[in-house]
């Protein structure tokens, strides 16, 4: 079976899509080079009016790309950095998500942004270490977080065919991922999965937390069975799929490389305990509040949420009921 | 593109009369949350659009209902639009800031200060790369200017040749703020400062708008970049309909008084005999009763959907109850 990168799955989503639909072409700095090494090829094989570099203009080149979609393309724009989606909040939130609505149906905004490398890489400090998905499901803009190869191809192919803006972040802790996939294909939006079947607590992790979570379970087995549910999408979420989980086993803990307030894992936990009733409270490990991720690597990893964490949650939860 | 003096004036004619009407409407409690009146500035909308072509594009300004009157929208559904009934252009989703109509080449009134330049120039650019031959304009303030989001679009749209008009409708104000306390240069000096030509007219002629737009667009639809035209005119009433209500002291009256001595509507009338003047005012006020009647007895929205047409892919958004 071929061995598929998470870097090599992105970019063969992007040629795959780019060879079926001709309204779909890349916009973003470096990527004829392939700084981000994700467009590898891609300038070779489609030509320069499909690869387009841009100069350091993030606010116009995304606005740019919804006013190319409103026209009929299909853009995905690369940030080398997730903290620029900060800067283009504005363009999305205020502009891209908006017009469907605002001018009463008479629009699309088929655009696709794509963050190669969110969340720490260990090194790069205050301002390139954000992992900002919780915003972005906040405002109700369609977010997706691959875990593996296999999703971060069938997730980025739904994206750029979804009528409707998407942000893909691409951790950067699952980036250098390998896995065996012998057919790549589709995965839709909105469906979460089961990593690793359990009976005694559901952990919920996002993006690259699933293999955190699936290492703990399995350094847990024996004591706990842990049912890993990898939600794939926050925005839409699968609230059916993880509810189904979380009726089975009745405990619910939640790893995510969010800030604590407002984070993702507040909202699947009120969400859960809306519908549920759990045999204990639930819990979550996430980044502190107001975390900037410190410099020192030791720092860093001190701000993340760790398996340690993870364990002592687990554990507590189902000591707890 | 049309030299028809008489259109012209039907243009500034309908937006001035269009927004007076809309005024009457606030103070009737029928428009909701107020409108930033066009008036004094309508030679600028009505001579810019004269000079563009049915298939080309533009986007408007928070002042906007004249960009999208000069376009050809239908006034009805504008103003079924502006009183939140469902017939109107955005089906009563949009309202007076985001008014749109993209059956005529309008990709919406944008009510961020700056941010429609480089919206429209993405969707010149598609359209230009799938062989179309269209032009774009795009209308903004004085105060959209000092914007880094619409220079980051000069930028763009200049370095890659898209063919935008970039419009500054200059009025003096950015709401109360004179163009002395916040541009340092010039206007015209930013589009220098990326190759842009750029060309000051008299905002309150709308022949003289025309003619300067017809020459920009010959250019650019024959393969030139982007121009900016800077348009000097004066809003002859409100920053918004609150002021009506809440006076706010920040224009001389001697100044108020010489900018609306300059009215566009009467310098394009003067062109015209009295007879022909009269019988477009008439047709005008008779576009506009019926405008109104069709918005006031058009239905409101259904509150049931409220949320419709959030997401164009069918996505159905969790609702906030308990």
């Amino acid at each position: 079976m071929p061995r598929l990168s998470y870097r090599r799955a992105l970019t063969r989503a992007l040629a795959d899509e780019m060879t079926r639909d001709e309204s779909v072409f890349l916009l973003g700095e470096d990527i004829r080079v392939a700084a981000a090494n994700v467009t590898s090829g891609l300038l070779k094989r489609f030509g320069p009016e499909r690869v387009v570099d841009t100069p350091l203009s993030e606010q116009a080149f995304t606005s740019f790309a919804t006013g190319a979609a409103l026209a009929g393309l299909r853009p995905v724009i690369e940030f080398q950095i997730p903290s620029l989606l900060f800067l283009v909040f504005e363009q999305i939130v205020n502009h891209a998500h908006k017009f469907p609505l605002m001018t009463g149906g008479q629009c699309a905004v088929p655009v696709t942004y794509l963050v190669p490398g969110s969340g720490s890489r260990t090194g790069w400090a205050g301002q390139h270490s954000d992992h900002p998905y919780s915003l972005f499901a906040h405002v109700g803009v369609t977010t997706v977080v691959p875990a593996t190869p296999a999703d971060a191809y069938g997730l980025l192919v739904s994206a750029i065919r979804c009528d409707d803006p998407v942000v893909v972040f691409a951790p950067a802790g699952a980036m250098d991922l390998r896995a065996d996939v012998a057919d790549p294909a589709p995965v839709p939006l909105g469906r979460g999965v089961v990593r690793r079947a359990g009976t005694d607590v559901t952990v919920v992790a996002v993006g690259h937390l699933v293999h955190d979570a699936l290492a703990v379970a399995g350094d847990l087995a024996g004591q706990v069975s842990v049912e890993v549910f990898d939600p794939r999408t926050l925005y839409p979420f699968d609230w059916d799929g993880l509810v189904e989980s979380v009726s089975r086993t009745g405990r619910l803990v939640v790893v995510d490389d969010s800030n604590r307030s407002c984070g993702i894992a507040g909202e699947i936990i009120a969400t859960v305990v809306e519908r549920v009733r759990l045999l204990a409270p639930p819990r979550r490990v996430t980044r502190p509040d107001g975390a900037v991720l410190p410099f020192a690597p030791a720092l860093d990893r001190a701000v993340q949420p760790g398996r340690d964490q993870l364990t002592a949650a687990i554990q507590l939860t189902v000591k707890d009921g | 593109m049309t030299h028809d003096p008489v259109r012209l004036y039907r243009t500034v004619r309908l937006i001035r009369r269009f927004e007076e009407r809309a005024i009457e409407l606030v103070r009737a409690g029928e428009i909701v949350g107020g409108i930033h009146p066009y008036l004094g500035q309508e030679g600028i909308a009505a001579g810019v659009c004269a000079a563009l072509r049915d298939d080309d594009l533009v986007t408007g300004t928070h002042r906007g209902h004249g960009h999208v009157l000069a376009k050809g929208a239908d006034p009805a559904r504008m103003l079924a639009e502006l009183c939140g009934r469902v017939t109107g252009l955005n089906r009563g989703r949009g309202g007076s800031m985001h008014a749109a109509d993209f059956g005529v080449g309008v990709l919406g009134a944008n009510a961020i200060v700056g941010a429609a330049g480089a919206i429209l120039t993405g969707a010149v650019w598609a359209r230009r790369r799938r062989g179309d031959d269209i032009v774009g304009a795009t209308f903004f303030g004085d105060g959209a200017v000092n914007e880094g989001m619409l220079l980051e679009a000069f930028n763009l749209a200049a370095l890659w040749r898209v063919p935008v008009l970039f419009v500054c409708e200059n009025n003096g104000y950015a709401t109360t703020m004179p163009v002395a306390g916040a541009v340092a240069g010039t206007i015209g000096g930013r589009a220098a400062a990326f190759g842009m030509p750029a060309t000051v007219v008299d905002g309150q002629d709308p022949e003289e708008v025309r003619d300067a737009t017809a020459a920009a667009v010959t250019r650019m639809r024959a393969g030139g970049g982007p121009e900016l035209v800077e348009a000097h005119t004066y809003r002859f009433d409100a920053h918004h309909t609150f002021e009506h209500v809440v006076r706010l002291d920040y224009r001389p009256p001697a100044e108020v008084a010489r900018g609306r001595a300059r009215d566009p509507v009467a310098i394009q009338g003067a062109r015209l005999p009295r007879s022909v003047r009269d019988a477009v005012d008439a047709e005008v006020e008779a576009t506009l009763a019926a405008a109104v009647e069709y918005a006031l007895a058009s239905p409101a929205p259904d509150p049931a959907g409220a949320l419709e047409h959030l997401y164009a892919s069918g996505l159905t958004a969790r609702t906030g109850g308990g």
